[in-house]
């Protein structure tokens, strides 16, 4: 495989480490609203801090990619399947970045200031705002839901590429 | 990082012990809590309230323990809530069994603190787990709640403290305790448990009003016609003590600390004041103060917020739209 053919190094590691990143904070999020134990408080600390570090990490991996040329997709896949794998890619990025978006704002318009591993804390409003609040926190939940089916939609799209087209595509990106 | 992440990730796996009580989750806890049938936009627990206002003025004395930053001497203001329990909004208030007094104070943006107190200075159970339990029987009756007690010794304190407690006529004349221990962290980073009581500076005898909303036109009138004045006592651990057990108090002796007044100087309506809004989650602490391990302390940040999720959704979809106040 040449090196056209490949996503360059750094393209790689965004890749791998946000999604390390990225099904934590899912298994995270879906433990931490219903767990009644005495980690819970740990763990929502923990979801807050590294959510806010996934939404720094989501701008520099945009500003990355677009200084890359990405390697083509098959030339004989059918036409709906690029446009599919295109608008997919684009609505990762978009969750990617709405998540933590929405994370923050729900607790910012809670009242709730967010403690970055003890070293500072970000803002939050000083009068809660129950609307604004209930808008932010709803859409957390929904695009979680909508993140969890991209994200199998995603890895079900590499596999098919890889074991059943038996293409370059998931190689690309090892 | 990432390794250290997943690592905390899988600790979960390992509290999950084997020894009973079943254990609840938060959504299970919040629906016994809103029973059958929920009142839409009110909150599930401590449903029905109202809004306080006014100032805490620290003397100054607790700022060698915590730095946060309303113990110096001064005054911060606060918005807070005086509420009966129950999940029922419109409840006589001379039948709750427990008074709460709810503070939250925005010192800046980044400095917040969430109260919550009940009357009770101790806990019945020591876990969230069994508290649900404790709960089933109160709604199934005497006879279940009689047993429950018995096949629980840990609620000796809780029912002796029930057993002798007169209800005062008035929110003024309560005294509401944080029961759950929190540390304080000073600025040189030494920790220290506590547990607070706001306490009453009057006293007001029994009420004979027969009005649903009773302690609320009480409290209504007497702020109305001049400020109302607590205590706000705080009570160092020794290490003897246990800081993450709800069901024992600490004994009389230990040292106290009176870190200031809290002073009452408005009430409104709980649906036209800035109250209903706000979620006292007592997990929402300044820098200065911690959670210790209790699990009953431990367990209410996820079971507040899912009750706080559901009420603003509610209220998003417009369920207090032409409710007046009850
Ligand atoms: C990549 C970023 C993020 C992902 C994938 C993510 C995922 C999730 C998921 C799956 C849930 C459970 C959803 C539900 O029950 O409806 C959740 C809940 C939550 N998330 Fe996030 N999250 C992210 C970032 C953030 C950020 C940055 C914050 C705050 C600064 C945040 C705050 C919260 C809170 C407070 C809850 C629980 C809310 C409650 O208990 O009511 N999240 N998150
Ligand atoms: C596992 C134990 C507990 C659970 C699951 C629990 C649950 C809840 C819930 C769901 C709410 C409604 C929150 C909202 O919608 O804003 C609430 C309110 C409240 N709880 Fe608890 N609670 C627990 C223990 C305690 C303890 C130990 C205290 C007292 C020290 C307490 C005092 C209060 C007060 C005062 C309110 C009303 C706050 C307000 O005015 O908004 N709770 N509780």
């Amino acid at each position: 495989m040449s090196n056209s053919d490949r996503f360059s190094l750094s393209m790689r590691l965004f890749h791998w480490g946000m999604a390390a990143l990225v099904l934590s904070m899912v298994a995270a999020g879906l433990l931490m609203v219903t767990s009644l134990q005495p980690w819970q408080l740990t763990l929502l600390n923990i979801h807050k801090a590294f959510g806010v570090v996934a939404i720094l990490l989501v701008m520099a991996r945009l500003i990355n990619r677009l200084r890359h040329k990405l390697p083509a997709l098959p030339h004989e896949l059918p036409h709906w399947q690029k446009t599919v794998a295109r608008a997919s890619h684009w609505m990762l990025y978009f969750l990617l970045f709405a998540m933590p978006l929405s994370g923050y704002l729900m607790q910012y318009y809670a009242g709730r200031p967010i403690d970055i591993f003890g070293w500072f804390r970000l803002p939050a409003a000083l009068q809660v705002d129950i609307h604004y609040y209930a808008l932010f926190r709803e859409l957390h939940g929904w695009m979680a839901v909508a993140l969890i089916s991209l994200i199998a939609l995603h890895i079900g799209a590499a596999l098919y590429h890889h074991f059943i087209r038996k293409d370059d595509v998931l190689k690309s990106m090892l | 990082m990432r390794a250290l992440y997943l690592a905390l990730l899988l600790a979960p796996a390992v509290s999950f012990g084997a020894d009973a009580p079943p254990k609840v989750s938060a959504q299970q806890f919040v629906n016994l809590q809103q029973g059958d049938s929920a009142f839409p936009g009110f909150r599930r627990a401590h449903a029905k309230g109202i809004c306080i206002s006014g100032e805490f003025q620290a003397n100054g004395q607790l700022a060698d323990y915590s730095q946060a930053s309303l113990f110096k001497a001064g005054s911060t203001a606060f918005i807070g809530r005086l509420s009966i329990a129950g999940n029922n909004p419109t409840a006589p208030d001379l039948k709750a069994p427990v008074r709460s007094m709810a503070l939250s104070f925005a010192s800046s943006r980044t400095e917040q603190w969430r109260l919550a107190m009940n009357t009770p200075p101790v806990m019945a159970v020591a876990d969230p787990h069994t508290f649900y339990q404790q709960i089933q029987a109160i709604q199934a009756g005497p006879a279940a709640i009689k047993q429950f007690f018995a096949d629980h010794p840990e609620s000796d304190e809780f029912r002796a403290w029930a057993a002798q407690y007169q209800p005062s006529g008035s929110f003024a004349a309560e005294t509401y305790h944080s029961i759950n221990a929190f540390y304080l962290i000073n600025a040189d980073g030494k920790q220290q448990a506590v547990r607070w009581a706001m306490q009453p500076t009057v006293a007001v005898a029994a009420n004979a009003s027969d009005e649903a909303d009773a302690l609320q036109q009480e409290i209504a009138a007497r702020v109305a016609a001049g400020k109302v004045v607590f205590d706000w006592v705080f009570t160092l651990a020794d290490a003897a003590d246990d800081e993450t057990n709800p069901t024992k108090a600490w004994p009389d002796s230990r040292q106290q600390i009176t870190a200031g007044q809290l002073v009452v100087t408005g009430t409104t309506p709980q649906l036209e004041g800035d109250c209903h809004a706000i979620n006292f989650d007592p997990l929402v602490l300044p820098s200065g103060i911690a959670a210790t391990r209790d699990p009953i302390l431990r367990a209410r940040s996820a079971a507040y917020a899912e009750s706080y999720r559901r009420r603003a959704k509610e209220q998003l979809q417009g369920a207090l739209e032409g409710s007046n106040n009850e």
